[in-house]
């Protein structure tokens, strides 16, 4: 006969089991017959260590009863989750019946086969110029949005969603998107936008709010990703998959780890921490001979604005780059307020150039940045000496900086640049410095560009 | 029969079973280590993923250590951390990687010309070569008396064989061309040296400026973003290793994907031949397990040090030693061992020890007589770019060559973002006559010369942001000047541009003899003008 050791935290302690296997799923049924879902921990001898997904609020000692599912936790799938609404757990939102599966799928998934991936280098354009000029995402990368406390993260991933697509051909689109924990308003805040523009009869959403059982984070992104993975592998569609916001996931985590008293790594977080998100970033991707894709854009919110915090110092490592947020662009009343200089995209330079976007794409780029940080380093050397003391070059770069912020951040939330106009505004811009300045840019390009843009 | 389950970590009741015993964890026979042993109670690290194995699964061990298979086929290939070969998986279970699959490391099918190098008669001991294969055009598979095998030659073959066929009979032993090697032992040199030749990489910050020695080791530190994983690549590339071993170690997908399409289409400066022909390739990215992760490097250092002894230069990559230092530490966690510095397990700097000293570079076993060397760079992705964490820490104190990345080098897209103040080489000593003779007389002092001004340069950016650059005296300018086309000509390289991606080390002492002979110009001017 099962007896409960212990509840703590969110963890559930039970021994006299016998075959119950390490990560199966487990119903927990209370006294009020209300059933809770679990996942098995660990097992020792006859004991097995149970995460509540729903928290253990309620629960007693004497009457628990269990239910061991011999499997993990599965998500249904067929065609039909597209336009549907579901808890953090997988259960309907919107009102409407269950999915009738086609096929139920564990939601850990299997790692892809490094052979098995295709590169990513189809250019997508989100007709926002820092991200296609400076940092451009390509199709199946992973471009996580680093943000801050009351930065416009929202705007800029619903302003991607609604905007991206690939120069090519069209081709059948879904986006996928995870609330973890965020509160209601920031949610409705997406699905009002993909009502608006009818993403929504392609989308599918898990919806897990602050409101909601924290451990039940956990889960969430894993049955995002299932969705998309049976989107993109098995339905061949291109999917946009936006998760926010992974520091309320990474909280969770830790919260388990705490109740199991771990070893705790940096900042109370567990040292698994770096291999847990790339199980569920690792899943972006594309398969050689499959058609569709998995482009991921997970958001995360920096605690006080700090990247070499755990969770984006981890997230980086794992992630082809990152969009960071500037607060002080923010505060200058400039939207987008991507900071370019730290934000970057690894893929770049295999998604650019000639017969993608254009051969002078690349050099342009680099001369942005370079001659953007010289700006900004100028304008630093003003705030101690003073404008009078500023060389004509210098003062050359710190106009090319303002003007840089001005015309190439900032863009209207609606405005939709070409990647031809973006790059027509960083000509326009470049003409502000002396030509001897562009040593990133090969001389013929320039004579070729300079002046048609 | 197992008793625990908590993540890679089993334990189990397994009889006879010895500590490092590769065995067989529950119905679908997922591969583990034994790494502890406590009363009849074994702790196994297991491979592959753990979910749904129960109390009561059996554990069976198979009596022999993980060992990883070397023979002709290594070469091209992309192997997991226990060398399971990536390509096979795929072929057998698809685009995602199933459990409990068992593949051959190598092809048993496939046939390859053996041509003998001894005759009947001949006494042979271990490292002796006995025969050839040529496996690409720019390797020649040397295949070598096995450990422990020595007499006359009684039998010895030629032509084609698959490599668990007999090609020669040693004394009463059968020799093939497959050898099995526990992945956690080090092959050993006959004879250990010190480094004298540089490792060209093409890359003129680290030619120049912070070389290093073939078999000699690196580390390659800094925070996301600065570009540790494009400068391992463009060793990998470029480098002027016979062998070169990847060992991607918990990294992205997408980054072996990478080489993976790019290696058969790039040419090797030397021969013209595809880069992917002198490669081996190993993958254990961020999502696979974590256990496999661990015995990645050891699995790299296994081929790598085969490949040594048959008398080539080879070159280890792997990237990122700090994830192989998590693996670490998660089992160490999971054994519940006493935590040293910020978790690590005590024993991280004996690991990390152990592991890069097996560079080197020396005389390689048996006849004939040849010179072999395994080079080693490891990169390391300290958190939050901080380098005074545990593994950075553990690495310096062995490796001799610092490559420091800096990210605010990154951020002004000044690639490679090696810093030259912060890194160091201290290899110059042992290069010198290579230099002297080879480049040029003068090499080493162009390279002091340049290292002079750009941290006098250093120096004189304090003094102009405190007080404009008006105070600085000409010649104070000059070295500005000097400096900054030191760092936008020379040092400033770009990885994806055809010419500028790889420079010689005749065109690098030339480009750095042509700025500083206009400075030297220059400076005279202004003593006349004085």
């Amino acid at each position: 006969m099962p007896k409960v050791l212990e509840i703590a935290g969110p963890l559930v302690l039970a021994e006299g089991l016998s075959g119950v296997g390490y990560d199966e799923l487990v119903e927990v049924e209370l006294r009020s017959g209300e059933i809770r879902s679990g996942k098995v921990l660990e097992v020792l001898d006859d004991k097995a260590l149970i995460q509540v997904f729903e928290g253990t609020e309620g629960l007693d000692v004497a009457t628990l009863k269990f239910r061991f599912r011999g499997r993990g936790l599965e998500l249904p799938v067929s065609r039909d989750l597209i336009g549907r609404i579901f808890s953090g757990l997988g259960r309907p939102l919107d009102g409407a019946p269950p999915v009738i599966p086609s096929a139920k799928l564990d939601v850990n998934g299997d790692p892809i086969n490094p052979y098995a991936r295709d590169y990513p280098d189809d250019f997508i354009q989100t007709g926002i110029s820092t991200i296609d000029g400076l940092n451009t995402l390509s199709r199946g990368q992973k471009l996580p949005i680093f943000s801050g406390a009351g930065l416009p993260h929202a705007h800029l991933a619903a302003q991607i969603a609604r905007q991206a697509r690939v120069l090519k051909k069209e081709e059948k689109f879904a986006v996928v998107f995870a609330a973890l924990g965020i509160t209601f308003e920031e949610a409705e805040f997406f699905i009002d936008n993909f009502k608006g523009t009818g993403a929504i009869e392609n989308a599918v959403l898990f919806i897990n709010l602050a409101s909601d059982p924290a451990i039940e984070r956990i889960a969430t992104p894993r049955l995002a990703l299932t969705a998309a993975e049976y989107l993109a592998f098995t339905l061949d569609m291109h999917v946009l998959v936006i998760m926010t916001d992974l520091t309320n996931y990474c909280e969770s985590l830790r919260e388990v780890s705490a109740a199991r008293r771990e070893v705790p790594g940096r900042r109370g977080y567990p040292g698994y921490l770096y291999t847990d998100l790339a199980t569920l970033y690792e899943r972006a991707g594309r398969i050689k001979d499959k058609p569709g894709s998995i482009t991921m854009i997970p958001i995360l919110t920096m605690p006080d604005d700090d990247k070499t915090h755990p969770i984006p110092d981890l997230t980086g490592y794992i992630t082809e780059g990152q969009i960071i947020l500037g607060r002080e662009l923010e505060r200058a009343g400039i939207y987008p307020p991507v900071d370019p200089l730290p934000s970057l995209s690894r893929l770049r330079d295999k998604a650019i150039g000639p017969g993608k976007t254009r051969e002078d794409h690349a050099g342009v780029a680099n001369q942005l940045f370079a001659a953007y940080a010289r700006g900004r380093e100028v304008r630093e050397l003003v705030v101690i000496l003073g404008e009078a003391a500023l060389s004509e070059l210098d003062r050359k770069y710190l106009n090319f900086a303002q003007a840089f912020e001005d015309r190439f951040i900032r863009q209207g939330e609606r405005e939709n640049r070409s990647i031809t106009e973006t790059l027509k505004i960083a000509w326009d811009l470049l003409k502000l410095l002396p030509r001897e300045e562009l040593k990133r840019i090969k001389s013929e390009i320039i004579d070729k560009y300079a002046d048609q843009g | 029969m197992i008793k625990k389950v908590a993540g890679p970590l089993v334990v189990a009741e397994i009889p006879g079973a010895r500590k490092g015993d590769l065995v067989k964890v529950g119905e679908r026979h997922l591969i583990g280590e034994v790494i502890e042993l406590k009363g009849n109670l074994a702790s196994v690290q297991v491979y592959e993923e753990t979910a749904g194995l129960k109390v009561g699964d059996p554990v069976v061990s198979t009596g022999a250590p993980l060992s990883v298979e070397l023979g002709p086929g290594l070469i091209g290939a992309l192997f997991d951390g226990i060398e399971r070969p990536l390509k096979t998986l795929f072929e057998k279970s698809g685009a995602f990687i199933a459990r409990g699959v068992e593949v051959h490391p190598l092809p048993r099918d496939k046939k390859w010309e053996f041509a003998p190098r001894v005759k009947t008669g001949d006494k042979v001991e271990p490292g002796d070569i006995l025969g050839e294969v040529q496996e690409t055009a720019l390797v020649s598979h040397k295949i070598m008396c096995p450990p422990g095998v020595q007499g006359r030659v009684e039998k010895i073959k030629a032509g084609s064989f698959t490599i668990e066929e007999e090609v020669a009979l040693v004394g009463k032993t059968p020799v093939t061309m497959l050898q099995k090697w526990p992945v956690r032992k080090r092959r050993i040199l006959c004879e250990k040296s010190p480094v004298k030749y540089p490792l060209v990489t093409g890359q003129r910050v680290i030619d120049t400026f912070f070389p290093l020695g073939k078999g000699g080791a690196a580390c390659v530190p800094g925070p996301f973003g600065a570009g540790k994983t494009v400068i391992q690549h463009q060793l990998a590339k470029w480098a002027d290793a016979d062998i070169i071993i990847f060992v991607g170690c918990g990294e992205r997908g997408n980054e072996m994907t990478d080489v993976l399409l790019e290696f058969p289409h790039l040419k090797d400066p030397k021969t013209g031949r595809p880069l992917l022909e002198r490669t081996v390739l190993i993958a254990n990215t961020s999502n696979m397990p974590i256990a496999a992760r661990e015995a990645s490097v050891y699995t790299g250092s296994a081929i790598a040090e085969y490949f040594r002894d048959m008398g080539y230069h080879v070159a280890l990559m792997a990237d990122s030693t700090s994830r192989w230092a998590e693996a670490l530490r998660e089992m160490s966690g999971r054994l519940e061992e006493m935590p040293g510095e910020e978790g690590y397990p005590a024993y991280l700097g004996s690991r990390l020890a152990d592991f890069y000293e097996r560079a080197g570079f020396g005389q390689c076993l048996g006849n004939p007589k040849r010179e072999g060397s395994l080079t080693i760079i490891g990169s390391v992705s300290p958190p939050g770019g901080d380098l005074s964490e545990p593994v950075v820490q553990n690495t310096l104190r062995i490796t001799k060559v610092f490559w420091g990345l800096d990210d605010t080098l990154a951020h002004k897209r000044h690639f490679p973002a090696i810093n030259w103040l912060l890194s160091y080489s201290l290899y110059v000593d042992n290069l010198k006559t290579f230099f002297a003779a080879e480049v040029a007389e003068d090499f080493l002092a162009l390279r002091e010369q340049a290292l002079k001004l750009l941290s006098r340069e250093a120096e004189l950016e304090e003094i102009v942001r405190l007080v404009g650059i008006e105070s600085l005296s000409p010649r104070e300018q000059l070295i500005l000047k000097t400096a900054k086309s030191l760092r936008e000509d020379f040092l400033y390289q770009n990885a994806y541009d055809e010419v500028d991606q790889y420079t010689t080390l005749k065109n690098q002492h030339q480009m750095l003899k042509d700025i500083l002979s206009r400075h030297d110009q220059a400076e005279k001017e202004i003593a006349e003008h004085a």
